[in-house]
């Protein structure tokens, strides 16, 4: 061992009375943790390549194995905490920039877990949803200022395109190629049995995903990978992916080393190169410019394809969601700091942009003071984790969620964090033909439905407690919250009251 | 084919008109209408008059000539087809375009090419007779860029910042340019006879079609950019 050794973060504690030999745990490990030793007819383990996915503890069949925090740990000192010191050691070993995945995991508020629902009492009574209807269904679009009439006094029907969702809910951007085939299929099957959308993310669609196409929003970035006139027509709406919250500021790469067979056919890219979608689109420079983009977009499919226009949450987002509700987008997606990734600078990540509680009802405030809410539709993403927190989120104002995260979480991953080693042991963050078998996508597809089936219920218990039965009479109704040891400054912000007044 | 005035029409009435079973277009008095023959395909459609801003943009294997100069975004995200400027073209002309080929008579503004990229036998090409703007190709992925510099006014070549971020394809200009400034990525070397074999036929067909000298072009070497490698930021990250 030398100066660049840092102790494993993880031990393998294995229960050498249950282990049975079987090697299951070495099959399952694609990180090369457990192997066998024919000599003493034992496993071993080297802990020093365990990412803690729990894949061997999960497949285990005698429950032999454990992964717990090692206590080896460096000297306490609450200005010097341990991750940053080994973070200090890293980069002093390699010189390179520190490189992170999935969502900011340090301890930043929750405005969430800050926010309360109200619940009926006596006066107006609470509804029971598994007696009388309740409507989750949103439509996501541009909505007219007023009713017109024809010539002859009968309604003016023709609305802009709308996008139609079953529960204001929509899986987000995952492209192919950070995620696998697998992955990208169950949530492709899921989106079309719940009657909700998922979002190609900006590799490109696979021709095998184009008959899901109705549940479908194509996303156009900067590189344009997989972008011809074909996959925009293809999905039920377009997103232009300005930002994305896990890393404001800075575009998306995908490494050559996973641009491989189809992923490479997708992205329309040769094997091995890399995919540069640096952040800056380099033909938008201001609101004008994107409003270029949007019609060209909308030319390029005749009007018939709603446009989002997906940003990071940042500082002056109610400013920025102004400008892009002038742009003629019509819904903007505001992706929160919590977000995850496939990878990005842990800098970037843990200290770029805001929480998207903030932004979500800044923007929706300012858009509603300037009278052009109704111009544009908010999507609000960004660590969305509970149907309670689509309750809130909708009730901040947004018209539906998107999540990314927990679905992940429904097909497998157990947020190890390691998704830019492309060795996903749960066959989600992998492009590895045996890792990407594991994720068998009909069932990665129900475990999905049920989490939404469950969500959708709760959305609906929870809304039956306030009186409403309408998810559209929830959106912007702030009197429905309250806010829990939070300052005033944060209330005001929020738009909503402390509890207890 | 069907000749539409397009002195009162907005882009989206004039797309409209494009979009009808015709096969044959031409454009009168065009002024500056955004997104001509937007996602088109298998059409014809000659401009007469200065094309507004992404002109072409998804194209998917149509032909737009126009008679004028073309403003930005010329060929955005182009799939197939051709477009041909018998003037100069803005900025950002073939930005991420993948396949087809543009055409520009005089020059091109800043950003020419940038994310051009190519996929197996889709291998973009655009030339530019006079002299492009700075950041040419940027994040090059793939494709063929080539700048004549013919109208020589003493206006260099290309302008600074060329091949930034470039990992693929090639970037051909005229004359010995070895000495101008190019990142360190990249390296710059004069082109062989196999190399200027490549795109003989596409000089051949530009020539053609813009009635240039072949012979005149031929006269002087050329410059042959490459990327020395296709993951240029391999070494630049460290897991945490």
């Amino acid at each position: 061992m030398s100066i660049e050794f840092i102790y494993p973060e993880f031990e393998v504690i294995r229960n050498e009375n249950r282990c049975i030999t079987c090697r299951i745990c070495q099959q399952q490990c694609a990180n090369g943790v457990h192997s066998y030793n024919s000599e003493t007819k034992q496993m071993v383990c080297d802990e020093s390549n365990c990412v803690n996915c729990q894949r061997c503890v999960s497949f285990c069949p005698t429950r032999a194995l454990k992964i717990v925090k090692s206590d080896c740990s460096l000297r306490e000192n609450a200005n010097w905490p341990e991750n940053m010191m080994k973070e200090i050691y890293k980069q002093a070993n390699s010189g390179g920039v520190l490189l992170s995945s999935m969502g900011n995991p340090n301890p930043l508020p929750v405005y969430w877990d800050r926010i309360l629902i109200n619940a009926s009492q006596v006066t107006n009574p609470p509804i029971d949803p598994l007696r009388e209807p309740m409507e989750t269904r949103i439509y996501l679009g541009k909505k007219p200022e007023q009713v017109h009439r024809m010539a002859d006094g009968s309604l003016d029907c023709e609305l802009p395109p709308q996008l139609e969702l079953s529960m204001p809910v929509m899986f987000s951007a995952m492209s192919y190629g950070s995620i696998s085939y697998n992955a990208h299929k169950s949530l492709a099957l899921a989106a079309k049995e719940l009657g909700i959308l998922y979002n190609t993310g900006e590799g490109g669609l696979h021709e095998d995903f184009y008959c899901y196409g109705e549940n479908t929003i194509v996303q156009v970035a900067s590189g344009r990978f997989g972008v011809h006139e074909k996959y925009l027509n293809a999905g039920a709406g377009i997103e232009i992916k300005m930002g994305q919250g896990a890393k404001p500021g800075i575009g998306g790469h995908l490494p050559g080393t996973k641009i491989v067979g189809d992923v490479s056919r997708t992205r329309m890219i040769p094997e091995g190169s890399d995919a540069i979608s640096p952040a800056p689109h380099h033909d938008i420079y201001s609101i004008e410019d994107l409003r270029q983009l949007v019609c060209s977009l909308k030319e390029a499919t005749e009007y018939k394809k709603p446009i989002i226009v997906k940003v990071a949450a940042v500082h002056n987002i109610a400013a920025i969601a102004s400008g892009i509700a002038r742009s003629g987008a019509d819904i903007i997606a505001i992706d929160g700091f919590r977000g995850g990734t496939g990878a990005a600078p842990t800098r970037i990540r843990d200290n770029v942009g805001i929480p998207v509680e903030l932004a979500l009802a800044a923007v929706d405030q300012r858009l509603r003071d300037e009278g052009i809410r109704n111009h544009v539709s908010l999507v609000a993403g960004g660590s969305i984790r509970s149907a309670s927190d689509v309750v809130k989120a909708v009730a901040l104002g947004a018209d539906a969620c998107y999540v990314a995260t927990a679905a992940l979480l429904a097909l497998g991953c157990h947020l190890c964090r390691t998704c830019q080693s492309g060795k996903c042991n749960w066959g989600i963050a992998t492009q590895n033909p045996e890792l990407v078998e594991r994720l068998d996508p009909q069932t990665g597809s129900r475990r999905l439905i049920n989490l939404m089936t469950a969500w959708k219920h709760e959305i609906k218990e929870l809304m039956g407690g306030m009186g409403i039965n309408s998810i559209e009479a929830l959106r912007g109704n702030r009197l429905m919250l309250r806010g829990i040891g939070l300052n005033e400054k944060e209330l005001e912000i929020l738009g909503i009251s402390h509890a207890g007044e | 084919m069907k000749v539409i005035d397009a002195a009162a029409l907005d882009y989206k009435t004039l797309n409209e008109v494009l979009r009808q079973p015709e096969h044959d277009y031409v454009i009168e008095g065009c002024c500056g209408q955004r997104f001509i023959g937007a996602g088109m395909s298998d059409r014809n459609i000659t401009v007469n008059g200065i094309s507004g801003n992404a002109l072409g943009a998804y194209l998917n294997n149509a032909s737009i000539t126009v008679n004028a100069n073309a403003q930005d975004a010329v060929g955005d995200t182009m799939n197939a087809g051709k477009i041909l400027i018998h003037g100069s073209a803005g900025d950002a002309a073939g930005y991420a375009m993948r396949g087809g080929k543009i055409y520009v008579r005089d020059h091109a503004g800043y950003r020419a090419g940038i994310h051009m990229k190519e996929y197996k036998k889709k291998v973009p090409i655009m030339i530019i007779g006079g002299c492009a703007g700075s950041f040419l190709g940027e994040y090059q992925a793939g494709g063929i860029l080539i700048v004549l510099g013919l109208q020589e006014d003493h206006h260099p070549i290309i302008g600074n910042f060329p091949c930034t971020g470039m990992h693929g394809g090639k970037l051909f200009l005229r004359g010995d340019c070895r000495n101008l400034k190019f990142p360190p990525q990249v390296t710059a070397d004069i082109a062989s006879f196999e190399d200027l074999q490549g795109i003989m036929d596409d000089l051949k067909e530009y020539c053609s079609d813009f009635h240039y000298d072949l012979k005149t072009i031929l006269s002087s070497p050329f410059t042959l950019v490459t990327p020395n490698s296709k993951n240029p930021y391999k070494q630049m990250y460290v897991a945490n």
